[in-house]
């Protein structure tokens, strides 16, 4: 038996965050996790898992990264150059069906999340204008 | 319910009725090899999509979990690298135990040395597969068939396979009807040929209609070596290797390592005896195996390939796929199937299976692959020049080298070589490279320097190991 794309170690970056990048990944096999660095802490963001795949917006944007991903475990990842993505679009608008399916899936995901946040945010704003302990 | 109740049923529904697939349509597919497969799963796919209630059925006698001949479609075996990434992006990921092997490099052996090239990303995105479940009295393999595979998705998306083998394709008033060898026949909206080019099902269509010419085809010769993994690794390592020998009507020759097995591949002008002899007798060859001595090979086929499209490609409900309709020349034809397949599918749901619907929505894809093969002839064309003169070999080779050698150099020949031996790129992208005033000039210079008494290409070939990415 035999593997294809790039074999990542436990805690090994795979892209790395304020990094301009051409590519986007398929995890292979393993788990991957995202993680948002911000004034020296880390926030993970979301953890990630066989046939998903992540760096997908250097595909649409000339944007740095946005993120840090990393392997959790031995992991292996393929990469999918945006000058072949590009092209398979071009002759089949189809291929980013998934893309665009997967992205769709994770803007409601963060608009639940700034829903949540915005709920807490407001239940402690109440409380602490009442006065009433956390 | 009674097949032929059913049919009558389906074609007094059609009398008069617009060419589209509706709720209840029913789908033929002739062949379950990589085209049959992947459009069976597009087309579900995508009905699924769009709400459209449509069945497939899957005619395919042969049993993808047999060794030998009885369950292989007769390949060499390479999922090139635009496919494993379109695949990856479409979220079909080839398991580990469909990979025989992940090619990180191709190894390129001439009269005048050898060079390796590495893959631009140091990354395994070339798959060597078996079509079948490996050679004939192989051993039992704990792997899988990619065509198993691909037929395995069509089924878990919807599809039914009928192990039936087809022999007749008729037009039955509006409808079109599938006969099989055991008298099985049935009527369907849509029949979609990817049978290959192997098949004697397409001879029969030909003669049936003069409207109809099916494609051209030359005779190849695939063989499989019994090695064992351990000295693989050691002597063929996860690189490819080709050959550009001066053996005229040979166009590319190929070993693929696949676990305990090297496949060869030949391509060219009707593969015979001779050429395969004047092969076989080449050092270049002798000295990539153990001891410099070609083991027996344990099973070969001599099937065809296309090599010229099936004119026209499809008709009132009936469109042909993979290599049946048309396919890339000599390389990637498993990324040519996945391609015309998707068109196909994509043709039948969003705008119709008449014959103006593929002719607008599907014909222009073949087109481009045929355009892009005019091309490619004048790339092999090239190609076959280099293979005739030696001091264009030793220019390459130098050139090669040097680029392998040097770290983020940029590789011109390299790439070009890359894209043409794993069928990565379109010819007309690799030809356009080759245009490029730096690769012209750096090509020139390495004609020059390559050719220089005392220069490395011109000193006589000496044992493999002894130098890292140029073996003179």
């Amino acid at each position: 038996m035999a593997s294809l794309g790039k074999e990542y170690k436990d805690g090994e970056v795979i892209v790395r965050q304020g990094e301009t990048g051409n590519c986007m990944f398929v995890i292979q096999k393993g788990e991957v996790e995202a993680v948002a660095e911000s004034e020296g802490r880390e926030l993970r963001l979301r953890t990630m898992g066989v046939n998903e795949f992540f760096g997908e917006m250097a595909l649409f944007e000339q944007a740095t990264r946005t993120a840090t991903v990393r392997a959790l475990g031995p992991a292996r990842v393929l990469t999918i150059d945006k000058k072949n993505f590009l092209g398979g679009i071009h002759e089949d608008p189809s291929l980013a069906f998934r893309i665009v399916q997967t992205m769709s899936h994770r803007i409601r995901d963060l608009t639940d999340r700034i829903r949540d946040l915005t709920d807490r945010l407001a239940t402690y704003e109440e409380d602490s204008e009442s006065g009433s302990p956390e | 319910m009674n097949p032929g109740l059913l049919s009558e049923r389906l074609r007094i529904r059609h009398q008069g009725l617009p060419r589209v697939l509706q709720d209840g349509s029913r789908i033929a597919v002739v062949g379950a090899g990589p085209a049959g497969s992947m459009f069976s799963y597009f087309l579900l796919n995508m009905a699924e999509a769009v709400a459209l209630d449509v069945s497939v059925d899957m005619f395919e006698p042969r049993h993808f979990c047999h060794r030998g001949p009885a369950g292989c479609n007769h390949c060499g075996g390479i999922v090139s690298e635009s496919l494993v990434q379109r695949l990856a992006t479409e979220g079909i990921i080839l398991p580990d135990d469909v990979v025989q092997r992940g090619i990180e490099s191709y190894t390129l052996h001439m009269d005048v040395g050898d060079v390796e090239i590495a893959t631009p990303l140091m990354e395994k995105r070339i798959a060597a597969i078996y079509r079948g479940n490996g050679p004939r009295d192989s051993e039992p393999l704990d792997t899988h068939s990619f065509d198993g595979y691909l037929l395995e998705l069509a089924q878990q998306k919807g599809a039914t396979v009928i192990n039936k083998l087809v022999t007749d394709v008729r037009r039955n008033g509006e409808l079109m009807s599938v006969h099989c060898a055991d008298q099985f026949s049935d009527s369907y909206d849509l029949v979609v040929m990817a049978t290959g080019v192997n098949s004697r099902l397409m001879e029969s269509l030909e003669n049936q209609t003069q409207e109809f010419h099916r494609p051209g085809r030359t005779k190849t010769f695939i063989c499989e070596f019994h090695l064992g993994r351990k000295v693989i690794r050691e002597t063929f390592g996860p690189s490819m290797h080709v050959f550009l020998l001066d053996i005229p009507r040979l166009e590319f020759a190929a070993l693929i390592p696949k676990g305990d097995y090297v496949t060869l591949c030949l391509l060219g002008d009707d593969i015979d005896d001779e050429l395969m002899s004047r092969f076989f007798a080449s050092p270049e060859v002798q000295n990539c195996f153990p001891d410099a001595t070609i083991p027996v090979h344990v099973c070969h086929c001599y099937p065809r390939i296309n090599i010229k499209p099936s004119n026209p490609a499809y008709g009132n409900r009936l469109v042909m796929i993979g290599d049946s309709g048309t396919t890339r020349l000599f390389k990637d034809g498993i990324g040519a199937a996945y391609r015309t397949a998707k068109a196909a599918a994509k043709t039948a749901i969003f705008h119709g299976v008449g014959a103006e619907d593929f002719k607008t929505h599907y014909a222009p894809l073949c087109r481009k692959i045929n355009k892009d093969n005019r091309v490619g002839k004048v790339v092999f064309g090239f190609g076959g020049m280099v293979q005739k003169a030696r001091f264009a070999r030793r220019g390459v080779l130098r050139m090669t080298a040097n680029e392998q050698s040097q770290e983020g150099s940029r590789r011109r020949m390299s790439g070009v070589l890359w894209d043409l031996f794993s069928g990565s790129a379109t010819y007309t992208d690799i030809f356009l490279r080759t245009l490029h005033p730096a690769y012209v000039v750096s090509l020139l210079w390495s004609l020059v320097a390559g050719n220089m008494p005392g220069s490395a290409a011109r000193k006589e070939p000496v044992p493999r190991d002894e130098t890292d990415h140029v073996r003179h």
